[in-house]
């Protein structure tokens, strides 16, 4: 079968930008504030600039890091299965992770997320099929600022089935979540047997790694915990505005990531990740529904592709305020893209505003949207042999399609059936329904999966041990007793 | 002559042009212009076209920041003038602004100091990561009667407090100023950390702080 496949850069162009994404390793290297990743580079023959934390990578051992990297591995769900496959034209989605708002559904305005909104979202994420994996979509302000990436991991765990895209955001902190995905994985060999999580780890444009989250890195290779670069060019700001010089770039920084993490630990799995944007020259912010930070994803996505490692990227997202025509085609435009980019992991479902806000109603119709994206890579199959002669022959002239055994056996392979959030009816069976718009029909397809969801196999012990975990790292932060987890 | 030299400076500066815009100013004094006039005919209008192109959208930001680079530059060649007469231009205010430590986030931050700077203030950028005892002493050693406060994290808008608070500490809150700025800033927050406003973007910027020093 011949998949929808989009190829958006010419091969030598992306052989082109591997080599000077290569060069740029050397002029003017990486800026690396981590010590432990200094002295692995040191160790490993590059030239470490102590004073400027400057480090030259010779192309020899990114290469040889490139060598040791797996190109593909899975992650696997509560009950032990392996449902997401980081690899090849794998294509799956998450939820865009870190919001720092929810659109409240009553009053559709931002407003701070609170325990109860990140329970109700991950409750929805798992009752919503077309997402494949949970992510830490939200930091809720109803704890300190301090543990804010562990309490969404603590929260999550509590309620998931499906694996996790997180992310730390402290050097401490990172070894809370751990001890967290442990309990819940049932050791240290199981986790990394049979991960169920990915550290998202952020390279700083241009050309820099902060402390904390190389550390994050390394610390996640040598536990053979999956970690996923997530580098983000902004064309025109902190990168070349050209499309191609940001891709360069992403490509230097991921080179660099990868290079840290194999001298960690040789084969420890790393994602070819992003979320770069381009610059809006108006406004002066990064949108994610434009039409170019797209192209930069899926040439990027080619790269990582050529140099054989899985692959994300942060797509289909919109950089509208509401729920509105905007939000829809911006969010359409890069999930459709992503799907045909053949990115193995797309998050941003849900996501708004850049990628500051969170909202219910955009994750249910984003749903939809992926459903769409889903069945167009699945391209078109003739099915029978041949296709059609045989049946049209035998139906002739009648339009009886319908009637027939072959529409029955095939439809439901064939179409993807969308839920109520997509309205097809009549105009009258539209009135007659309520007259209703897109959000509120997300509204009520809402409130009908929260109603399906089936609380996860976690034991009561199990629970007690993660709250206890989360509750020693709050009162490190002032906190001594963690938010009550909502009823039911 | 002279009124077309400034008039071309004026150009030079709307064309972006920064070292055309030097070169005639170099040429305006030679030809016996004041330096006062070459700022307040010549560079001053240009700016002034610029913002007004930017405000109806013909203008992007990369104009912007070459136009306020060409002002710079012909600033740099004019400043010796003024002082050697015994002159000052009039600064709209002095503003200390960076990023607030442990926020190493950039391009906002300057941005709104190019804007500044292009708009008549007297601009000192500390930069990123900047540690709160620095702003504080930077304040004192100028005088500014402005302080902006960048962040991008919401892990690192608390420190936009802590500065404050040391601002209190050392008994200078009241000559100062305090504007906050970065994604995920709000009125609310400006509000329940006692700053004196927040800005969505560059051009609000200006607009907030000269509202605070008049």
């Amino acid at each position: 079968m011949m998949r929808p496949k989009l190829n958006i850069l010419r091969d030598e162009l992306v052989n082109q930008i591997i080599a000077e994404g290569m060069e740029l390793l050397m002029d003017p290297g990486v800026r690396v504030h981590n010590d432990d990743a200094l002295s692995l580079l040191a160790d490993a023959g590059a030239d470490v600039d102590a004073e400027s934390q400057v480090v030259r990578i010779p192309e020899h051992i990114a290469r040889q890091a490139l060598e040791t990297a797996p190109s593909d591995f899975y992650l696997y769900d509560l009950d032990g299965e392996p449902v997401v496959h980081y690899g090849d034209d794998s294509v799956q989605f998450d939820p865009g992770s870190a919001a720092i708002t929810i659109l409240d559904s009553e009053t559709q305005e931002q407003r701070p997320p609170l325990t109860a909104d990140f329970v109700k979202f991950v409750k929805l994420v798992e009752t919503i099929p077309q997402l494949d994996a949970q992510s830490t979509a939200m930091i809720c302000r109803d704890v300190p600022e301090g543990i804010g990436d562990l309490y969404r991991l603590y929260l999550a765990l509590n309620y998931m089935r499906k694996p996790i895209i997180t992310g730390a955001f402290g050097k401490d902190t990172w070894w809370t979540m751990k001890e967290m995905l442990v309990a819940v994985a049932g050791g240290e060999a199981e986790l990394a047997a049979r991960p169920i999580a990915v550290f998202d780890v952020c390279p700083s444009p241009p050309l820099m790694w902060s402390d904390l989250t190389c550390q994050n890195m390394i610390d996640c290779a040598r536990n053979n915990i999956p970690s996923e670069l997530v580098s983000m060019p902004l064309a025109g700001a902190t990168a070349p505005v050209t499309l191609a010089g940001a891709v360069v770039q992403h490509t230097a920084e991921c080179l660099s990531g990868v290079t840290i993490c194999q001298l960690a630990q040789a084969g420890a799995p790393i994602v070819w990740g992003g979320s770069p944007a381009i610059f809006d020259m108006r406004e002066g912010t990064p949108p994610m529904g434009a039409v170019e930070t797209w192209m930069i994803d899926c040439a990027y996505a080619q790269v990582g592709k050529t140099l054989h490692l899985p692959t994300h990227a942060y797509l289909g997202m919109s950089d509208a305020k509401v729920v509105d025509a905007q939000c829809g085609l911006e969010s359409a435009g890069g999930a459709i893209m992503a799907a045909l980019a053949g990115l193995n992991m797309v998050s941003g479902a849900g996501m708004m505003d850049f990628e500051s806000c969170q909202s219910y109603e955009k994750l249910v119709i984003d749903a939809e949207i992926i459903g769409m994206a889903k069945r167009l890579i699945a391209g078109i199959e003739a099915r029978e042999e041949p296709i059609a002669l045989t049946l049209m022959r035998e139906l002739g002239h009648r339009a009886d399609y319908l009637a027939q055994p072959h529409t029955l056996k095939w439809f439901s392979k064939e179409l993807y059936i969308p839920s109520a959030v997509i309205d097809r009816g009549s105009l009258d069976g539209w009135k007659r329904k309520g007259a209703k718009n897109a959000f509120e029909r997300a509204t009520d397809r809402v409130n009908e999966l929260l109603a399906t969801y089936q609380p996860s196999p976690i034991s009561d012990e199990l629970r007690t041990e993660l709250r206890a975990i989360a509750t020693k790292a709050a009162r490190q932060f002032g906190m001594d007793e963690l938010p009550p987890l909502p009823e039911d | 002559m002279s009124n077309n030299l400034l008039a071309q400076i004026t150009r030079s500066i709307v064309d972006g042009e920064p070292d055309v815009t030097t070169e005639l100013a170099r040429q305006a004094l030679d030809a016996g212009l004041e330096p006062l006039a070459i700022i307040n005919q010549g560079l001053t209008p240009g700016m002034n076209i610029v913002g007004d192109k930017f405000a109806t959208g013909e203008y992007f930001l990369p104009h912007l920041i070459v136009a306020a680079s060409g002002m710079k530059q012909a600033m740099e060649l004019l400043q010796p003038e003024l002082r050697a007469r015994q002159q000052t231009i009039k600064v709209a205010g002095t503003v200390v602004i960076g990023t607030v430590k442990g926020d190493i986030h950039e391009i906002g931050k300057s941005l709104v100091g190019t804007m500044l700077s292009a708009s008549g203030f007297q601009v000192y950028d500390l930069g990123v990561d900047v540690p709160t005892e620095a702003f504080v002493a930077k304040v004192k050693e100028t005088g500014a009667g402005l302080l902006g406060l960048s962040a991008l994290l919401t892990t690192t808008m608390t420190v936009q407090r802590e500065v404050i608070e040391a601002l209190v500490e050392a008994s200078i809150r009241e000559q100062v100023k305090v504007m906050i700025g970065g994604a995920p800033v709000s009125q609310e927050w400006s509000d329940t950390i006692g700053a004196d406003g927040c800005a969505e973007d560059a051009v609000g910027a200006v607009a907030l702080a000269r509202r605070l020093v008049s």
